[in-house]
């Protein structure tokens, strides 16, 4: 019988596997940042042992960072005093820093593909649960908790139950204005926050093939938000010509030999998952949440659904969503008024992602109530959008652009959304709070947070499209 | 990391569904950089209002619940995967987590963190919820090397699952990295046999 892409992966890199045992399963790449970081590093020197294979981690600063004045010293004390300790601990134990003022610096799910450390075929791990993204390259990717990362450092290996395998394929032809980020939270709003728990889950389809790399890559970032281990996609051409000649892609004779390698790098005709669910792209709308975690979405045209129409176990948790959002059974969000829009994360700050905006907004100017902020993924991106001229498309429309980092995602900086506001957000996450204290986090893509931005309120971004003539 | 064998505890039940991380432990909390400290913000928007003062109607605040059992809706510790979810528990003081479901990032972060995570039915967790809320000092024994969980005042009880691996290293206080630097030299042997090195 054939194997899954998954099993081909996986299969590859057990070290050991024992019986009632865990795989020991090795990891190619790792990725650390700031916040998850510290308590490992601690370990290590309370064991008394290196690193061990120090080349193959990488680290950068960004769930913490300022996104203004990132050149001046760190305000916020406890943030300094982070980043500070990433700095040493990467110096003392020999690691690779892409730190504030380097020219890669960025968020951590950014920088890997665009440095070309995400290659299809590895085993990457990162202390953070978005590390999903790096899947979209064909590439087992997943977060780890902070007990692992310092298993990693000291061995480069992960225990590992070898997970169960899901297919996702979505067929047919995506609507203009509906893209990558609708897909993905179409597919969450059916199958739920825990709907993929315990499962590695692979894209697959024609509308799936149909995306670009940072398409992919959004997809795969939110795997995460419906309980998966991980999402990702089968190599293609598109991912090929994608990690081609970026800084730390393989060359000359090693890429021969990686691309060969990387051609064999799909699920076999008769792999057997052991969950299938199809879904077709003409279904899918420009999507919004209305809750309090990523499950809780419609198509923007779409009615609340109402709190009878829950299981009865669940009601309780829904109408408290409701409650905290501030709407209503059956309501529809079309022209709910917008207090904050944030173009960011690790799930949308990519370059296409602030093209696709400016390319909308341009000639245009935001809504005099909102504010708007666009945080980049990464220098790099930052750097791009300034060549390009699409920080003075912002400028003009009244955005704010601002320095690379997590930002609003989690609000762990002092980029939040204060209480009771509401905020369109291209990030991944609506949880309570996540935003900041009782702000309240609707996600969706950037084409419908810049519509939002340039009509103060919910609309739907296709009437406007077909009004303006764009995209 | 300490031993875990049987407990007899109290319980603090908390009946929501789909409990995220940032619930947990709210991500302005993750400044720190030891383990230690983070049980004071556990649950903290639930727990206190903006000036930081006890919200009288969650449970934590509430004397008549407490103990080292924290039994919670499905799907518990969903979100990011951040450990410092499992220390707050631990650190406040709870050695299980009850739940009939759990996001898997969470479940490892807990068992690496010497806290149980207990996986029993949707009915089982009803159970206790009615017990509970009927005399909050009621309480459960739970039984590792048995792999059960008993709500004492009825006698029902419930027979979990837990990785055999994952058993011994809590009934041993071993940790997986002691486990993995005993076969250091399969690991090596391994990255000899990689065809190409596409490392950076
Ligand atoms: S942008 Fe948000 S989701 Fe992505 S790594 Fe940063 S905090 Fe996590």
């Amino acid at each position: 019988m054939g194997k899954t892409l998954v099993e081909k992966i996986w299969d590859a890199h057990v070290v050991k596997r024992q019986e009632g045992f865990p795989d020991i399963l090795y990891i190619d790449t790792h990725l650390i940042h700031e916040v998850t970081s510290p308590q490992a590093f601690d370990g290590l020197r309370k064991r008394g042992i290196p690193v061990f294979r120090p080349n193959q981690t990488v680290a950068t600063a960004d769930h913490n960072v300022p996104t203004l004045n990132q050149h001046l010293p760190i305000q916020e004390e406890l943030s300094r005093y982070q980043v500070d300790m990433l700095t040493k601990n990467c110096k003392e134990f020999g690691i690779e820093l892409y730190g504030l003022g380097h020219p890669y610096q960025g968020i951590v799910h950014v920088i890997g593909p665009e440095l070309g450390i995400t290659q299809p075929g590895k085993t990457m791990v990162c202390g953070d649960s978005h590390t999903s993204t790096h899947g979209a390259f064909g590439a087992i990717a997943f977060g780890i908790g902070t007990s692992q990362v310092e298993q990693v450092f000291a061995t480069q290996c992960l225990l590992q139950q070898k997970p169960k395998t899901m297919k996702i394929e979505v067929n047919g032809e995506l609507a203009k204005g509906v893209g990558a980020k609708d897909i993905v939270l179409y597919i969450i709003s059916k199958t739920t926050a825990a709907g993929g728990t315990g499962y590695f889950v692979e894209f697959a389809g024609s509308a799936i093939r149909s995306l670009s790399m940072e398409g992919r890559m959004t997809v795969c970032n939110m795997s995460i938000e419906m309980g998966a281990r991980g999402g990702l996609i089968a190599p293609d051409q598109t991912t090929f010509d994608y990690v081609h000649g970026r800084e730390f892609a393989p060359k000359g004779e090693e890429w021969d030999k990686a691309l060969a390698y990387w051609q064999t790098l799909y699920s076999d005709e008769d792999a057997q998952f052991d969950a299938v669910l199809k879904f077709d792209a003409a279904d899918i709308q420009p999507m919004i949440t209305y809750g309090t975690n990523p499950g809780m979405g419609i198509g923007i045209s779409e009615a609340i659904p109402a709190t009878v129409d829950q299981p009865e176990s669940e009601r309780p948790s829904y109408k408290k969503a409701l409650d905290y959002m501030g709407f209503r059974d059956n309501e529809t969000l079309l022209g709910h008024p917008v207090d904050y829009v944030f173009i960011g994360s690790c799930t949308n700050s990519r370059i296409e992602d602030l093209r696709a905006v400016a390319s909308f907004v341009q000639g245009k100017k935001k809504a005099e109530h909102v504010e708007v902020w666009i945080v980049p993924g990464s220098k790099q991106v930052e750097a791009q959008a300034k060549e390009e001229g699409i920080d003075k498309i912002f400028e003009e429309a009244g955005f704010m652009l601002r320095e690379p980092g997590c930002s609003a995602c989690l609000g762990m900086n002092e980029d939040k959304i204060p209480a009771g506001k509401y905020c369109v957000s291209t990030s991944n996450r609506n949880f309570e709070g996540r935003q900041g204290p009782n702000a309240r986090t609707m996600l969706a893509s950037p084409l419908t947070a810049a519509a939002a931005a340039v009509s103060g309120k919910i609309v739907d971004v296709r009437e406007l499209l077909a009004e303006y003539d764009v995209v | 990391m300490k031993k875990f064998e049987k407990l007899t505890s109290r319980i603090v039940p908390l009946p929501i569904e789909n409990i995220d991380t940032d619930q947990i432990i709210p991500a302005r909390f993750l400044k720190a950089t030891t383990r230690e400290g983070f049980g004071d913000n556990l649950f903290r928007d639930w727990r206190y209002d903006s000036d930081g003062q006890p919200k009288a109607d969650f449970v934590m605040n509430n004397p008549n619940y407490s103990g080292k059992m924290l039994v919670a809706g499905k799907n518990f510790g969903c979100g990011s995967s951040r450990e410092h979810a499992a220390w707050a528990i631990q650190d406040y003081g709870f050695d299980v987590v009850i739940s009939s479901f759990f996001a898997d990032i969470f479940k490892g972060n807990a068992l690496n963190n010497g806290v149980l995570p207990i996986t029993v039915s949707d009915s089982f967790l009803e159970k206790i919820f009615d017990v509970v809320f009927a005399d909050p000092n009621t309480n459960l024994t739970v039984d590792l090397e048995a792999q059960t969980v008993t709500i004492n005042a009825t006698g029902d009880s419930f027979e979990f699952e837990i990785n055999p691996y994952k058993k011994s290293c809590l009934i041993n206080g071993y940790d997986d990295i002691d486990y993995i630097l005993s076969h250091k030299v399969d690991i090596e042997k391994f990255e000899q046999t990689r065809h190409f090195s596409y490392y950076q």
